[in-house]
């Protein structure tokens, strides 16, 4: 008899080389990232041992993480102090091992995850790994798409494969229609706080349901983008029209005869019916308001209009500067940043655009606005979003992760209140001090205009 | 990879749920493009004061804790990032064991990758821990609690398995999964 298999399976057993019979896999890899934070040490213990890649034209390098983001930066800014070390370092061991190097002042640069869908990299069906713990974003396009450490990027890079256990696997359906207002963001946000940062319990997640299925690509790859947030293994979303339609013609997806062979393969891969699933929850969009953390892990996010929760932990309010029973709304904040690899594609620009149009960020809020690749930014300045947000006074920056996390050099003022579209509200993690809430692009946009975090809706006409 | 078969030593209790990596090991202390040279970078926001004086009230700048080899800590340790100098830093300052309720799934992963056993335990038995704990990891006991570990992390870690050699040694047959591969999904190969 036929066992039904989920998304997840097909594409698992499709990669499965060898069982080893201790619980785990060898798993081929059709596809490694890399980019200068990480990947620069897997490449240069990968020469130092003296290996070389196996496939090296299946292996891609990007600048994102530390490179500056002024609009006149050179190839080696970096905006840490000695950052750049690690920009010389990955050109150099990328041009060694012969893999495609992406340059910070390439046309095609940008956030490994904004980028490897836009390039057509990130394909249903291949398995794609990245020592980057967002890699699950990529599952958005039905591929199958983890982060790793470094060292097991550097095994990737010369076998050709991962050791791996199976993850459990968990199904999350997404019905109805979201309200308003309501973004892949807020939906995110709401799943990790009703599940817990640890709730994942190590699943593969498959997201299904209409309200996925009505989702854009960029939407998509938001949700998934923080399913790292909740201990998920990886999160996948069966690929479908909107995806065949996105990576159409895009510079590395299948052309001509093989683009027709990829659909074939492509339409196979969704899950069967009565395919077994180890934990399965289900979502009324309707249920998902606009939602704001408030807290110093993602899970403690809430709706934009209610009290900050009577339980909360007293190290955390003191640290996010809160009290118990206020709003949200009742605290002004001192920097906006609309970026990283959560929210900084065209749609995401458009939203908060729409938003900005004619007003004016508040007087003592830095407002700071960094596309995720150099496509969209030329795309967003096609449409003349840049003299949106230059008018309204975001700073415009060049593409890479930007402010979404502090490495030293230039930030925030500790106890700086920071309403943000990335997606880690960490102690530190924007800077010493630092207080981050985590939004949608509308959401980040409103408050800069109003100086306190704000709903749209609530936002007087200019 | 040096093999994990017993270890004895001190364990230094850092009992909160939730430690990052950014918290293990902030971004702003990782310098240089090596994997060694890092335990000084390890807990930095916590561990120091201004001007990068020692912090009394943090558990590693407490005797003896900072002979510590084994760290004790809540749920979901070591989620976040990515960063494999998160387990880099904890080696290099000599922790071999972390014993926790429950890990980020890429740090668990960079542990067993490098040699340092991390287990699960109920947050009642962490409790229990002395200051100086016994491992036996054939065995799967700390001190006289049971603990599960998947076998095939177990094995890894009582061979002190180098992955990639032991990957190449099958190398024949990832050649033979390749070609059929490229035959079948010839899309996947431009």
């Amino acid at each position: 008899m036929h066992m039904a298999k989920t998304l997840f399976d097909k594409i698992w057993d499709a990669h499965s080389v060898l069982d080893e019979a201790d619980g785990n896999c060898l798993i081929a890899i059709d596809r490694v990232f890399l980019h200068e934070r990480t990947g620069s040490v897997a490449l240069e213990s990968i020469i130092e041992n003296g290996y070389s890649p196996r496939n090296p034209s299946a292996v891609f390098a990007t600048m994102d993480h530390i490179v500056s983001n002024k609009v006149d930066r050179k190839a080696d800014d970096s905006r840490t102090p000695d950052g750049n070390v690690f920009i010389t370092a990955t050109r150099d061991a990328a041009q060694k091992t012969g893999i495609n190097l992406i340059d910070v002042l390439d046309e095609d640069q940008g956030i490994v995850h904004v980028i490897s869908p836009e390039l057509g990299i990130a394909q249903p069906g291949l398995t794609l790994v990245c020592p980057d713990s967002h890699t699950c974003s990529q599952g958005a396009l039905g591929a199958l798409a983890w982060g790793i450490g470094s060292s097991d990027a550097e095994h990737a890079i010369v076998t050709g494969t991962l050791r791996v256990k199976k993850p459990p696997q968990m199904r999350i359906k997404v019905s109805g229609k979201f309200k308003e207002g309501v973004t892949a963001k807020d939906l995110a946000l709401h799943i990790i706080a009703k599940f817990g940062a640890a709730g994942a319990k190590r699943c593969a997640i498959e997201y299904t349901g209409n309200a996925i299925r009505e989702m854009s690509i960029e939407a998509r790859l938001t949700l998934c983008n923080m399913a790292v947030e909740f201990a998920a293994f990886t999160a996948i979303i069966a690929p479908d029209k909107v995806t065949f339609d996105y990576l159409k013609e895009r510079r590395y997806a299948p052309k001509e005869v093989a683009w027709k062979q990829a659909i074939q393969d492509w339409k196979t891969l969704f899950t069967e019916s009565g395919a077994h699933f180890d934990y399965e929850y289900e979502i009324n969009a309707e249920d998902v308001q606009p939602t704001v953390s408030w807290g110093t892990s993602p899970a403690q996010a809430i709706s934009i209009s209610s009290e900050i929760p009577e339980n909360a932990d007293k190290i955390v309010l003191d640290y996010m500067g809160l009290s118990k029973g206020t709003y949200l709304k009742d605290y002004a904040i001192g920097g906006a940043f609309i970026g990283s690899c959560t929210n900084s594609r065209l749609s995401d620009l458009r939203a908060a655009a729409q938003i900005l149009e004619g007003r004016r960020v508040k007087d003592g809020v830095t407002a700071i606005c960094v596309p995720g690749s150099m496509a969209v930014r030329r795309a967003a300045e096609a449409e003349g979003l840049d003299q949106i947000f230059l008018a309204a006074g975001f700073e415009w920056g060049v593409a890479g992760c930007a402010f979404c996390f502090y490495a030293g050099g230039n930030t925030f003022a500790p106890g700086t209140r920071v309403i943000s579209s990335t997606n880690r509200n960490f102690e530190g993690r924007q800077g010493p001090g630092v207080r981050t809430h985590l939004a949608s692009p509308a959401i980040v946009a409103a408050s800069a205009i109003a100086g306190h975090i704000c709903d749209p809706q609530n936002l007087k006409e200019a | 990879m040096r093999p994990f078969i017993k270890h004895t030593g001190i364990a230094a209790r850092f009992i909160r749920d939730n430690i990052d990596t950014d918290q293990i090991i902030p971004s702003r202390e990782m310098k240089t493009v090596s994997k060694s040279g890092l335990k000084d970078g390890l807990f930095a926001g916590q561990r120091y004061i201004s001007g990068r004086k020692s912090n009394p009230d943090f558990i590693l700048n407490q005797e003896p804790y900072g002979e510590a080899s084994i760290l004790l800590s809540g749920k979901n340790f070591g989620c976040g990032s990515s960063r494999e100098h998160a387990v880099w830093a904890l080696k290099d300052f000599g922790f071999r064991v972390v014993i926790a309720e429950s890990y980020g799934e890429i740090f668990y992963n960079n542990c067993i990758r490098n040699g340092i056993l991390a287990v699960q335990l109920s947050a009642d038995e962490i409790s229990t821990l002395g200051q100086t704990v016994k491992i036996d990891l054939p065995q799967q006991k700390i001190d006289n609690h049971y603990f599960d570990i998947p076998v095939a992390d177990k094995n890894i870690l009582i061979e002190g398995m180098d992955a990639i050699s032991a990957t190449l040694k099958q190398k024949d047959k990832i050649d033979e999964f390749f070609e059929k591969d490229e035959k079948k999904f010839g899309w996947k190969y431009p």
